[in-house]
């Protein structure tokens, strides 16, 4: 047992190491990137920068050579991405393009597909948006309802998306519609690539319960869309979709934000670090936090012996999620009454507890609810028989919704 | 990364396994529980004497295996499955591994051969009353050569040979081996939740003892004991709460209530999804304590907590909703949920209730990252 990387691997770390010196700068060395710029000019700096790593080899490691990856290992991507999250780069709003979108067009495209649109994902120049979840369609997201009907050699498209991530600034979308609501739920589904640039896509940034305005809902008017643009055949698209919400799986990490470290260094300045009870309860976030970080040690260890991970990676996000939520609201439980003022300039470490706190309910939900995390452990970890489904042989149509 | 175990180590795993599954089911472990004058399995006890697993981490020279600490680990984790009712864990975790840590060359050489051999079988003799026991307010003493006080309980105290005994000497403590069929020595089984393993309340009224190590340092001594019992503990704990996962997971799919299995009921996948979150968090943490131990590293402290910590609420929350999962069934004598919820109890509280630990844990990181 070790910690070390196997002689190829440390030689790929110095090599990314110098890679990253020379174009960025380490975290802390100025106020981080996200900070210093206006999210126009983030979104220019993270396509320069994504330029870079494509130009050079970085970007989707393990990619084959022929579509403009590396050609690398899984745990070269990984020790990428650990190096890369030392140094204040712009990354972000081609993750889900890059992580779900294009491998789902990899997948399913035609020749001509792959020739016009993966090269400019990688290099940075085309930005991609996932449009799966709707109103009705959450957890469930097979019940979704935009309407998708042939009309000669185009399909129209109506209805609404929602809780889509970087839609403001995509250039194109996969999108998941009913083709057929006389067909059972999973059976009438359909996938397109879609030009976020035409008429008919109004994208509106969502108010989120915490004030920021990071999501969208894409509305779809008579969008029309060309049959070669399908992916996969007609009433396949569940299929597809699984492929890219198995990709997403992979994707989804931790929740971030304030950990024990911080807490345990706001509990020593303010006095609380001597209070019993707060002990108690940090010895029990270290216990977990590091039960998350040594998890990830674990699949590391798979990976780079050229092995296929387990499934433990998949606890992640229910404890980072609900331990993010937790020391959000003890830290300001801490503050007293003072803990409820949101001004970063008078707030202990510039309100980062208190902005956690309204971030924390919707990393809970984002990306799968903690219950349909846990459905999904026990379903497929453990082989637990699924729910009695009601929507498995009834046509779409004749189903209740609300 | 290499945060795993070799493949050797895992061959040693599943063949422990095998063995086990053959000769400690659960049937023997019942005949320990339901036979009160039964303090442990001689059968099985005599068997894994004779796999030389006692000696596995006492180097050659003193008559082991010479295998390491990972080793040893591997094997903590199935002997936890299988709920062996041996005094493994009191003669080798805590007595051979004390004497390692603690003892001189002359003191390892007369006693660990016969631990190996099963001739000696030690146990640690820390608590004297409700309550966590501080080194620093002992009652049992040790004035250089005997020994005076009472010790309540020890666990496999009634089946031991020797002792390793944290004692009052002077103004500290120290760390002390006594003969238990010695004169001065008097020793009654004592009733406890977990009958498959046995306890003692030991009186010493003169007895004569050995100190090992130098007097006063017995606090340290006790420390170090603790954490590295605790990585290897964690892994029994580890292996106990995997099979009540399993066993939870097959009552799930077998038991049929309202025309399908219970397991179809999120009420029920939840459960067992958040036993297996424990599980997953408990198992990387014992491997992170597991390298610590095997290499000394300087984050022994927190690592063995954190393991210790892990593998408690793990192998608790496992053992209890074990039962609950299995329903009236669970609660009968005869379904072995109880033997699980038992072992649990006595591997979260021996060595030190989690309470204590935490408060150890958090102690050591604010040291570490006051500096």
């Amino acid at each position: 047992m070790d910690f070390n990387d196997t002689k190829d691997e440390a030689a790929f770390r110095v090599e990314a190491r110098g890679f990253l010196a020379k174009h960025l700068k380490l975290k802390g060395e100025e106020p981080a990137a996200s900070k210093r710029f206006s999210r126009e000019e983030f979104l220019v700096a993270a396509k320069d920068w994504q330029a870079k790593k494509s130009a050079n080899g970085y970007a989707q490691i393990t990619w084959p050579k022929e579509i403009g990856g590396r050609g690398g290992t899984p745990m070269q991507q990984v020790i990428w991405n650990q190096e890369e999250s030392k140094f204040d780069a712009p990354v972000g709003p081609m993750a889900i393009g890059l992580g779900m979108c294009v491998p789902t067009v990899i997948a399913f495209g035609s020749d001509e597909h792959k020739a016009r649109y993966v090269k400019p994902s990688l290099s940075g120049d085309e930005i991609w948006c996932q449009l799966f979840s709707e109103p009705s369609a959450g957890s469930d997201v097979a019940g979704l309802k935009m309407r998708a009907v042939k009309d000669g050699d185009e399909w129209v498209i109506n209805g609404q998306k929602v809780w889509t991530t970087g839609a403001q600034f995509s250039d194109f979308g996969i999108v998941l519609t009913r083709t057929d609501p006389k067909a059972v739920k999973h059976k009438g589904l359909t996938m397109f690539i879609v030009d976020m640039h035409q008429e008919g896509v109004d994208v509106r940034p969502i108010h989120q319960a915490n004030g920021g305005r990071d999501f969208n809902e894409v509305y779809f008017t008579d969008v029309r869309i060309k049959d070669s643009d399908r992916l996969g055949d007609v009433g396949q698209g569940w299929n597809v979709a699984i492929v890219t919400l198995m990709n997403e799986r992979l994707a989804v990490g931790g929740a971030g934000g304030p950990g024990w470290r911080e807490i345990m260094d706001y509990a020593r300045a303010s006095g609380a670090i001597s209070d019993a009870a707060f002990r108690q309860n940090l010895a029990d976030w270290y216990v977990a936090a590091q039960g998350y970080k040594l998890t990830k040690f674990r699949t590391m260890t798979a990976l780079s012996r050229g092995e296929t991970p387990g499934p433990e990676n998949s606890i992640g996000k229910i404890i980072t999620a609900n331990q993010l939520q937790d020391i959000s609201n003890a830290a300001i439980e801490m503050q007293d009454h003072y803990g409820l003022m949101t001004d970063e300039s008078v707030m202990p470490v510039e309100a980062a507890f208190q902005q956690s706190f309204m971030w924390a309910p919707g990393i809970r939900i984002a990306g799968g609810t903690d219950e349909i995390l846990k459905n999904i452990i026990a379903e497929r970890v453990l082989g637990l028989p699924q729910d009695v489904r009601v929507d498995k042989k009834v046509p779409f149509d004749e189903l209740k919704s609300g | 990364m290499n945060f795993d175990f070799s493949e050797e180590q895992k061959f040693l795993g599943n063949e422990a396994r095998k063995f086990l599954n053959a000769e400690c089911t659960t049937a023997h472990v019942r005949e320990v529980l339901d036979d009160d004058n039964m303090s442990h399995h001689a059968g099985l006890w005599q068997k894994v004497i004779e796999m030389g697993w006692l000696g596995a981490a006492i180097p050659e020279e003193h008559g082991g295996l010479g295998l390491g600490a990972l080793e040893l680990c591997v094997l903590a984790e199935e002997m936890g499955r299988a709920l062996a009712p041996v005094p493994f864990a009191s003669s080798v975790y805590f007595f051979a591994e004390g004497l390692m840590l603690a003892g001189d060359e002359k003191l390892k050489a007369t006693i660990l051969p016969g631990v190996a051999s099963g001739d000696v079988i030690g146990c640690y003799a820390l608590s004297e009353g409700p309550g966590s026991s501080d080194p620093a307010k002992l009652s049992v003493a040790f004035d250089g050569s005997k020994l005076r006080g009472t010790k309540i309980p020890v666990t496999d105290g009634d089946i031991a040979t020797h002792a390793l005994v944290l004692a009052k000497e002077g103004s500290g403590a120290s760390l002390v081996l006594v003969d238990l069929n010695a004169a001065g020595v008097s020793r009654r089984t004592v009733k406890t939740l977990e009958p498959t393993r046995s306890h003692a309340e030991i009186v010493f009224d003169g007895a004569a003892a050995t100190r090992v190590g130098k007097a006063g340092d017995g606090a340290n001594h006790n420390d170090a004991i603790l954490d590295r019992a605790s990585v290897l503990l964690a892994f029994e704990q580890l292996g106990g709460a995997s099979v009540c996962l399993e066993m939870a997971t097959d009552y799930a799919k077998t038991r049929y209530a309202f025309g399908r299995p219970i397991g179809g009921n999120q009420a029920i996948k939840h459960k067992l999804s958040d036993m297996y979150v424990k599980n997953e968090v408990a198992r990387s943490n014992c491997y992170y304590g597991a390298w610590a131990l095997s290499t000394n590293a300087s984050e022994l402290p927190e690592a063995a907590a954190a393991s210790r910590l892990a593998a408690s609420e793990a192998f608790w929350f496992a053992s209890k909703e074990n039962i609950q999962t299995h329903g009236g069934m669970g609660f009968t004598w005869e379904v072995d949920c109880h033997l699980f919820y038992r072992r649990a109890k006595l591997l979260s509280v021996q060595a030190g209730a989690p309470g204590v630990w935490k408060e150890k844990l958090v102690s050591a990181l604010d040291l570490k990252n006051a500096a």
